[in-house]
């Protein structure tokens, strides 16, 4: 054997993680370096403001308020992570959570129990996401259209089943209402064991590997024998089904349905939750965790605003400015960090 | 065409008879027959676009072929997918590497080979495939700054030598190597080919080894093979030819291609 090695004498290797000092520049060091650590530092910042400038943000009422909100978007969120680190995008999930219930309401309307209808809707919505899955893996259409095209097709169908009149939500009553949406911290607890579930599979599972290979390298994964077809067309799956479900829960909730309603205004702000979290848009990189900070963000973003009166008119520019601020932050600090990392 | 001594069948691992392909409109193979024999190293060169990187992605099964038959120690296979030529024994080395920048080291040399608890899905047992990883790097040699660094911060001769590591670590009964050696530096180079010189020698190992550089292929190979239009066009022995013989091959039939082109346009 030749004496050469593949090291570079030059550049020692970094010493493993339980060798480093712990002093207050390796700290800093490493909560830079985290992925989440813009996000939080912004969701920190806002949440002092409002609690500084109203005195209403800090009460268990507005907490529980903030809670229901943002927990639709946290699990949407998270759904839309699995897709994004596939290098896809989901459209059709704000769709997916406002169409289930109605799917449920139809079937209750037809005389079935609640549960049976519950169960049955949440295959419904399988169903719509291996539909997603296929048309663009197999017939090699770009998500973003096939699940513009579904969101259209979905709000049509609600449109034409409901005649455009709203409806109350079937009751749910007793413990399973309140296990199901009428519980104030239900939904949040929801949206908390379905993200945990989401973070486990992507971080811990060789399910989650290979959706980061996909998404990472498509040729190459295909080429170490990654099934990447079959992975997406789950990850789709697994969306429509999260969506699906969380939307029952909220319709239980405000115990009405408005077939007006878009799902558009839906799924995006779990993309930019998902997005401000620090999930790249170009596949391969994820994180569950941010996309929760990322829907709080939102969230506290969206009730501060209302605590403070900012008018109507002015929410969504005050928004949308700060959206950009917090992704200007969050690419510049990326970069800050991968400098230190060198 | 066909080898000087007919081999017996028995010392013929692989044998591959007129295998096309054909992407929409190039036909990329027009009927490709190779044999491979037990142990050996065989060279493949080719012009760039001669079918080199399609032939091996057919033998790994990525590609179908569109005709043509592939026999495995005298029996015929077909590969439905690269994990059914993987469970032939078929390793490959390809030639975009395959490796997923976001990923660690670690898990690109485990990728779709992941320890798993809790089933096929399951649970990764990352400490244990992170211990193997440092101990197979470690044990062949090859270095990298750190078993946990994502592949996109590795230099290219690292990477390469990743996507070699993960090939090597299989105990492959055939080995393909698609430019395996592109991006390194003659010391890399070095590692590399003693590795695959002991893997041949000492483990009987049966490779294919795809390479533009012929001192490379004079070191490594028994046998060249010389593919020109998606046809294998010439068969040599390493023993019998010389590095001048093989570049006259390659250089002649580009020359002859050069006149036919002037005599076209001529007429
Ligand atoms: N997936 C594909 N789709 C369409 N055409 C392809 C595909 N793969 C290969 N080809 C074509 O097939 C032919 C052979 O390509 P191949 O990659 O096998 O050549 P090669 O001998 O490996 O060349 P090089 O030395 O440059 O690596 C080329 O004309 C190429 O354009
Ligand atoms: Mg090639």
């Amino acid at each position: 054997m030749a004496q050469a090695s593949l090291t570079t004498p030059a550049a020692p290797a970094p010493p493993h993680r339980a060798e480093r000092g712990l002093s207050a520049s390796t700290l800093i060091r490493t909560i830079v370096q985290r992925r989440e650590a813009t996000v939080v530092a912004v969701t920190l910042g806002v949440i002092i403001y409002f609690g500084i400038a109203s005195s209403a943000f800090f009460t268990t009422a507005n907490i529980i308020t903030i809670a229901q909100y943002i927990a639709a978007i946290a699990v949407i969120g998270a759904g839309e992570v699995l897709i994004l680190v596939l290098a896809e995008i989901d459209l059709s999930a704000g769709q997916v959570y406002l169409t289930s219930p109605w799917f449920m309401y139809l079937l209750w309307h037809a005389g079935m129990p609640l549960g049976w209808a519950i169960a049955l809707t949440l295959v419904f919505c399988i169903i719509i996401g291996l539909i997603n899955g296929v048309v663009t893996v197999w017939l090699n259409v770009p998500s973003l259209i096939v699940t513009l095209g579904m969101t259209y097709a979905l709000f049509g169908l609600v449109l034409v089943e409901s005649n455009a009149i709203q409806v109350n939500t079937p009751g749910a009553t007793g413990r399973f209402g309140w296990a199901f949406g009428i519980g104030s911290w239900s939904t949040i607890l929801w949206a908390l064991g379905i993200l945990t579930i989401g973070w486990v599979i992507l971080k811990r599972t060789r399910f989650g590997l290979h959706i980061t290979a996909t998404g990472g390298n498509l040729l190459g994964a295909a080429e170490a024998g990654v099934p990447v077809r079959r992975i997406k067309v789950y990850c789709f799956m697994i969306i429509s089904l999260a969506s699906g479900f969380i939307g029952i829960l909220d319709a239980i909730r405000i115990q009405s349905m408005n077939p007006g309603n878009t799902g558009l205004d839906i799924v995006l702000p779990g993309i930019v939750a998902a997005v401000v979290g620090g999930t790249a848009l170009t596949g391969g990189r994820g994180t569950i965790v941010g996309t929760a900070i990322g829907a709080i963000f939102l969230g506290v973003l969206e009730d501060g605003f209302n605590l403070i009166g900012v008018s109507a008119n002015w929410f969504y520019l005050a928004e949308g400015v700060v959206i950009l601020i917090a992704m200007v932050a969050n690419t510049q600090l990326t970069s800050l960090a991968a400098r230190l990392r060198r | 065409m066909s080898a000087p001594n007919p081999t017996p069948e028995r010392d013929v691992i692989l044998k591959t008879v007129g295998i096309t392909k054909r992407f929409g409109a190039v036909v990329a193979l027009r009927g490709i027959d190779m044999e491979l024999r037990r142990g050996e190293v065989l060279g493949l060169v080719g012009d760039n676009g001669a079918g080199k990187s399609t032939f091996v992605k057919i033998l790994t099964g990525f590609h179908p072929p569109d005709a043509g038959k592939i026999y495995l120690e005298g029996k015929e296979v077909s590969f439905n997918s690269v994990s059914d030529a993987r469970r032939h024994g078929i390793e490959t080395v390809y030639q975009d590497l395959a490796l997923v920048p976001q990923l660690t080291v670690t898990q690109n040399l485990f990728l779709n080979r992941e320890l798993t608890s809790l089933g096929r899905m399951g649970w990764l047992s990352n400490r244990k495939m992170r211990r193997l990883a440092r101990e197979y790097l470690q044990g062949i040699k090859v270095n990298v700054p750190d078993i946990d660094a994502e592949a996109e911060s590795l230099s290219g001769g690292q990477r390469q030598a990743i996507a070699v590591a993960r090939a090597t670590r299989q105990n492959a009964k055939i080995l393909l190597l698609d430019e395996p050696l592109a991006a390194m530096g003659a010391r890399e180079s070095a590692l590399i080919v003693d590795l695959v010189k002991d893997l041949a020698q000492n483990q009987g190992m049966s490779m294919i080894v795809i390479d533009h550089n012929y001192a490379h292929l004079f070191e490594l190979c028994d046998r060249v093979n010389i593919i020109q239009q998606g046809r294998v066009a010439y068969d040599r022995s390493v023993n019998d030819t010389s590095l001048e013989d093989l570049t006259e091959l390659m250089v002649s039939e580009y020359r002859r291609q050069l006149l036919e082109g002037q005599t076209q346009l001529d007429k």
